[in-house]
């Protein structure tokens, strides 16, 4: 395995564009992002730190930051960096990254249990019907959550890309794995994401 | 855009059905009197994210927005979103995969799988842009039956409206006028505030790791709009929607504040200024409450 530049430019560069993914070298530390950038006004998150770690190959000091994952994906650094930095895509092609090494917290994991319940980040509540009926509205949107099939074809999308693993979701009980239980429940595919969920715990 | 294109598929994402069905029911029916027929995609499912889903995994994140684009693709119409999320995953996986023809194919044989095809046949608009540009200001201004003047509002772009602007086309992202032209059109006043240009804390997975980050976050935005003499704020983005409607609430809960400020989707507003009662539009199911300036 390369420098981090590497696997950034290998994982961001078939969907972004490798010359995209590679702007992260063109960084000269000005701070014009940091300086506009809103979550750098109320979190410790510095986008020009973020990239010199990311030039001085700084892997695990990287995906271990909790400041990562305090960038909204506002463009804000993207549309004014004078060096043409694609700030916003190479941020998302780190978390990516860190994500695969169990760097991802248990509130975005369950967003994926959602998703792969339900076929949304954000499903309907029984509430929620109630006011789309008062409205003249059916009360369930014709989307993946109303129909069986339809679900089905979003969940093979993610079973495809494994998207599955990538959280540690377990299909018999719908929800996330809990590691207390793993030693018991534990299969092939468990096994392989055991120490993922682990690591993303601790975080 | 055409003027001949008078049916839309209506991609709805999770927030708007989800949470504020509201914004829905103020698209539908603004569209329609102006002759814009809106058609449901059946089985569409989340946008996904951009910057939640595109942060965990792009390669999945890209698939899952194309099936979206498919199922309108396979209806033979264009898209309109009411989320910037959506717009911004949609229109930006359009844009990747209208570019990349390898990627295209290796989204497609996944997509196979699922038994859809994505070919690229299916522009995706915001829905506040067909708006501006396809129904036109003067339209809109013909539209309106009670204008609403006197009325201060603070707008709030959210991000991916505009952002990146190479992808979205709208003119700088610095100095946006789409708003602006929209709340003029109605007689409204658009009033300018310190942190207009400042996301609303939510995206990128902040709001659902960290959510007193994120509600710090719109408290500052919050207390600029009030500055400002805003008597309400109007968004053209569902999640940025619940994070200033439900964020409001839950600001006052964390911080022992006491905002009030209405919160309108763009269309919600509009719709007031074209005569839809405050219940029609489904904003008296909100956490925030409209003002007496509003009820007219």
């Amino acid at each position: 395995m390369g420098t981090i530049e590497d696997e950034i430019i290998e994982c961001g560069g078939e969907v972004f564009g490798e010359e995209e993914m590679e702007t992260l070298m063109h960084c000269v530390q000005c701070g014009k992002c940091t300086g506009g950038c809103p979550s750098g006004r109320i979190t410790a998150l510095r986008t020009r730190k973020l990239f010199r770690m990311a030039q001085m190959d700084m892997r695990e000091e990287i995906f271990n930051a909790p400041e990562l994952w305090f960038c909204t994906t506002c463009y804000t650094c993207y549309e004014r960096c004078p060096k043409g930095v694609k700030c916003t895509d190479i941020i998302r092609v780190i978390r990516n990254l860190a994500a695969k090494e169990g760097h991802m917290s248990v509130p975005h994991r369950k967003i994926g249990v959602y998703a792969l319940k339900t076929g949304h980040g954000v499903p309907i509540t029984p509430e929620q019907m109630k006011i789309r009926e008062s409205l003249g509205l059916d009360p369930q949107p014709p989307t993946t959550q109303k129909y069986k099939e339809q679900l089905e074809q979003f969940q093979t999308i993610f079973r495809e890309t494994g998207f599955d693993a990538l959280i540690d979701f377990d299909w018999d009980t719908m929800s996330l794995r809990e590691t207390e239980t793993k030693t018991e429940t534990d299969t092939e595919s468990e096994s392989e994401s055991k120490s993922k969920s682990e690591e993303g715990e601790k975080k | 855009m055409s003027e001949e294109s008078k049916e839309y598929a209506y991609f709805l994402g999770c927030i708007t059905p989800n949470r504020y069905p509201g914004i829905e029911v103020a698209a539908k029916k603004v569209f329609k009197e102006f002759g814009i027929d809106t058609k449901e995609m059946i089985g569409a499912a989340c946008c996904p994210a951009p910057g939640v889903f595109g942060s965990f995994d792009i390669y999945t994140w890209l698939p899952v927005a194309a099936r979206n684009l498919a199922i309108a693709e396979e209806m033979g119409l264009e898209i309109y979103v009411t989320c910037n999320g959506c717009y911004g995953s949609l229109q930006e996986a359009d844009h990747l995969l209208k570019n990349k023809p390898k990627l295209k194919e290796k989204v497609n044989k996944i997509l196979s799988k699922a038994g859809r095809e994505y070919r690229g046949t299916s522009d995706v608009h915001h829905s506040i842009v067909l708006l501006h540009d396809l129904i036109g200001l003067d339209r809109l201004k013909e539209g309106v039956t009670n204008p609403l003047k006197g009325v201060n509002v603070a707008i709030h772009y959210g991000c991916h409206f505009l952002k990146p602007s190479e992808v979205r086309g709208h003119g700088s992202a610095e100095t946006p006028y789409i708003l602006e032209d929209i709340v003029k059109a109605i007689g409204a006043k658009s009033v300018d505030y310190k942190d207009k240009l400042m996301c609303c804390g939510a995206g990128g997975g902040v709001r659902t790791a960290d959510t007193p980050t994120a509600l710090e976050w719109t408290r500052q935005k919050l207390v600029s709009m009030i500055e400002a003499d805003a008597d309400c704020m109007i968004n053209p983005c569902a999640f940025c929607h619940l994070q200033f409607d439900r964020g409001q609430y839950e600001i006052n809960e964390a911080f022992g504040t006491s905002f009030s400020l209405p919160v309108l989707f763009v269309l919600q507003l509009v719709g007031l200024a074209m005569g839809f009662s405050v219940k029609e539009l489904g904003l008296d199911q909100q956490t925030t409450t409209m003002p007496e300036k509003l009820l007219r």
